[in-house]
């Protein structure tokens, strides 16, 4: 007998129960669609992370004010400033590995127009600083350097200051905001940015030249930066260099000794990134992990099912030993016949996996991605089970002796 | 298939079933039943055979070592030359496929499963093309008279007609020995005439017929009609008149 004919019995075979058949595979169907869905999921989730990071910049570099040694007692980090203006000149012109660096500084202020007030969060900083974390301008533009030098009262806003003090229908270009006392013209809006990694709105927020927020907002602390450095490495590939050349800067101008702890913090988002690709990737397997199991139950599904088949069927098996069947032939059919039903149901949990995967995607705006390698792999494992399951009730079954299969009641 | 010439039959020099003292012997738990007491049989082809006895005198026992689908407990067992006793499984069920037809009291049709697919089932077995099973399916279900039943399921058939398809599928591998047991015991005795009547065409066509029976009509179209008691062969009687009448014809 060849495949085909062997196939074509199996077929026929399960044709004959076809709620049956796909009730037994239902099993299967639960299981691959689980294991699509997860990892399309999964995967998904992984490819935000990513995306997530890359538009955070991801040869970005935050460095922050250490556990200062100053005065004996030791603060929590970045109580007290010990990062320098001129650190900051040092980072962005004598560390090979960094393109270009920004300083951050943050205070909570009450923004007030014509009417209106919100308390947000106002940042002094430089052009640079859009660059490096990858924000483009909404509308309007931001600050040029020659403001920066200058110390023009300027500001831009981010989109939830602007619906809150201008609502949807007044341009906020070329209005004045008043930062405290102080006014300043919006000179553009930032693009919204959404939540933040964190959970916090990045668009309740106004920004600044740093030397206006220096002179107007808050005095300062003269040579103390009293905030963070956003640096941006050459390449994402430099990154973990750049913030070796940097701690060994910092160490040497803040003359710290060997064995001494640092007294500033360099943070890499390429290690942030990673460990939370690691969370995901850890997240996908356990769940990959519970979507076997619960293939190998629905192999268990099968193969009760055919032993029963197997039972019930035992006069067939008499009769077609009879017209000369030979033991392999019974064999195959109803190894042939648990390996369809497990592959339909595969094919069938692909279908499901994909299908409450995108609905998943609709529902709550989840990305997705299929990755086909899981999709043989699925196909592949169901084949695997619909085998290793189907074997020994189709053994059973070509081990019957013909006369008293014949005679089964 | 044609009837095949009176001298063929005449000048095989070995029969074609020759069984030397079969013994068979169930065993459940302690209690052994001796089915079959040491029967020595020689069939010629082409022979028409009835075999007769009381219940349980081993009849079918015997029927089933002869069709190789069960084993003797001792004796040897030659069938067209071939010793019987040295195959192994794969060799007996080619055996049963190509040799040997069976018809069983109970019919054994596949249920949900069409007369011609019924009929096809040994010709899969057989490695037959697709098309020249079914070519061939549907001609032995025009030669037992059902050519228009071809696509009909057993439910949906008389019980005269599910035994025809039976025989159908007995036949169409072209057996050299069809076996029946107890063809028309769960038959009316008009569609057991009728069924009657097909095994005497086989037997015309110049095909070995083994048959059970009670019934005395039937015992009476045979060449030859054996009777058994406790597992043993009582008589062997031939009517070389019937035999001869069929070579005149
Ligand atoms: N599988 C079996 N296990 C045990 N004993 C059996 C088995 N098959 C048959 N027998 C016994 O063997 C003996 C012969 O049985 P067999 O079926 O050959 O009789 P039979 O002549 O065909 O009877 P009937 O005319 O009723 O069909 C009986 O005593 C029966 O009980
Ligand atoms: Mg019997």
């Amino acid at each position: 007998m060849s495949f085909v004919q062997v196939l074509f019995v199996a077929v026929r075979a399960l044709l004959r129960n076809p709620l049956r058949s796909f009730l037994t595979a239902l099993g299967i169907v639960i299981g691959v669609g689980c294991v699509i869905a997860m990892t399309s999921i999964g995967s998904g989730a992984r490819a935000r992370v990513d995306e997530t990071f890359s538009a955070m910049g991801s040869n970005m570099l935050i460095i922050h004010s250490g556990t200062s040694r100053r005065g004996g007692a030791r603060g929590g980090a970045g109580t007290l400033p010990t990062l320098q203006w001129e650190d900051l000149e040092a980072i962005q012109n004598e560390v090979p590995a960094i393109a270009s660096a920004a300083p951050l500084l943050t205070s909570a202020a009450q923004l007030m127009a014509e009417g209106q007030n919100w308390a947000s969060s106002v940042r002094g900083t430089t052009p640079v600083y859009f660059e490096i974390r990858n924000w483009p301008i909404g509308r309007g533009r931001f600050f040029y350097d020659a403001e920066v030098d200058a110390g023009a009262k300027v500001i831009v806003l981010g989109q939830t200051v602007v619906d809150n003090l201008f609502g949807a229908f007044t341009d906020p270009i070329g209005q004045i905001v008043r930062v405290g006392r102080v006014p300043f013209e919006v000179v553009g809006v930032a693009a919204k940015k959404g939540q933040s990694a964190f959970g916090t709105d990045n668009d309740d927020v106004a920004f600044v030249p740093v030397t206006s927020y220096r002179s107007r907002i808050e005095g300062g602390l003269g040579q103390f930066l009293d905030g963070t450095i956003f640096a941006s490495a050459v390449s994402a590939e430099a990154t973990q260099e750049a913030q070796r050349q940097i701690e060994e800067l910092l160490r040497a101008r803040h003359r710290i000794r060997p064995g001494e702890p640092d007294d500033f913090v360099v943070r890499n988002l390429g290690d942030l990134a990673a460990a939370q690709q690691e969370g995901a990737r850890t997240m996908t397997s356990l769940l990959a992990g519970i979507a076997l199991v619960s293939l190998v139950v629905g192999g268990i599904g099968i193969m009760n099912i055919m032993l029963v088949s197997v039972t019930e069927r035992t006069r067939e098996i008499g009769l077609r030993m009879a017209v000369g069947a030979r033991p392999r032939s019974i064999l195959s059919q109803f190894l042939v016949e648990s390996m369809v039903l497990s592959l339909i149901g595969g094919l069938l949990g692909v279908a499901a996996g994909l299908g409450s995967a995108s609905w998943l995607v609709a529902r709550f705006d989840w990305p997705m991605l299929l990755e086909p390698g899981i999709v043989a792999l699925a196909l592949g494992t169901s084949a695997v089970v619909g085998i290793a399951f189907g074997l020994y009730p189709a053994w059973k079954a070509s081990r019957l002796d013909p006369i008293q299969a014949l005679r089964y009641e | 298939m044609s009837a095949a010439p009176a001298s063929s039959r005449a000048a095989a020099g070995t029969p074609l079933i020759d069984a030397r003292d079969l013994e068979k012997i169930y065993s459940s738990g302690d209690v052994q039943v001796h089915a079959l007491r040491g029967v020595s049989l020689s069939v010629a082809a082409g022979e028409m055979l009835a075999i007769k006895g009381s219940s349980g005198s081993g009849k079918s026992t015997l029927m089933n070592v002869l069709g190789c689908l069960d084993r003797p407990t001792r004796g040897r067992y030659w069938l067209a030359g071939e010793e019987i006793g040295c195959l192994g499984r794969d060799r007996l069920a080619d055996i049963r496929n190509r040799l040997l037809g069976f018809v069983f009291q109970n019919f054994q049709l596949l249920p949900r499963t069409s007369a011609r697919e019924n009929v096809e089932l040994p010709l899969l077995y057989a490695g037959v093309a697709a098309k020249a099973r079914r070519q061939r399916a549907e001609a032995a279900l025009a030669r037992v008279g059902l050519a228009d039943r071809a696509g009909h399921q057993p439910n949906q058939l008389s019980g005269g007609q599910q035994q025809r398809v039976a025989i159908a599928r007995a036949l169409v591998n072209d057996p050299k020995l069809i076996f029946a047991d107890e063809p028309t015991g769960n038959l009316d005795s008009r569609t057991s005439a009728e069924i009657l009547r097909l095994f005497e065409e086989l037997g015309a066509a110049g095909i070995t017929v083994l048959l059970v029976t009670h019934e005395r009509e039937i015992a009476a179209v045979a060449d030859r009609v054996i009777e058994m008691r406790d597992g043993e062969i009582i008589a062997d009687r031939r009517r070389a008149s019937r035999r001869s009448t069929r070579e005149d014809a």
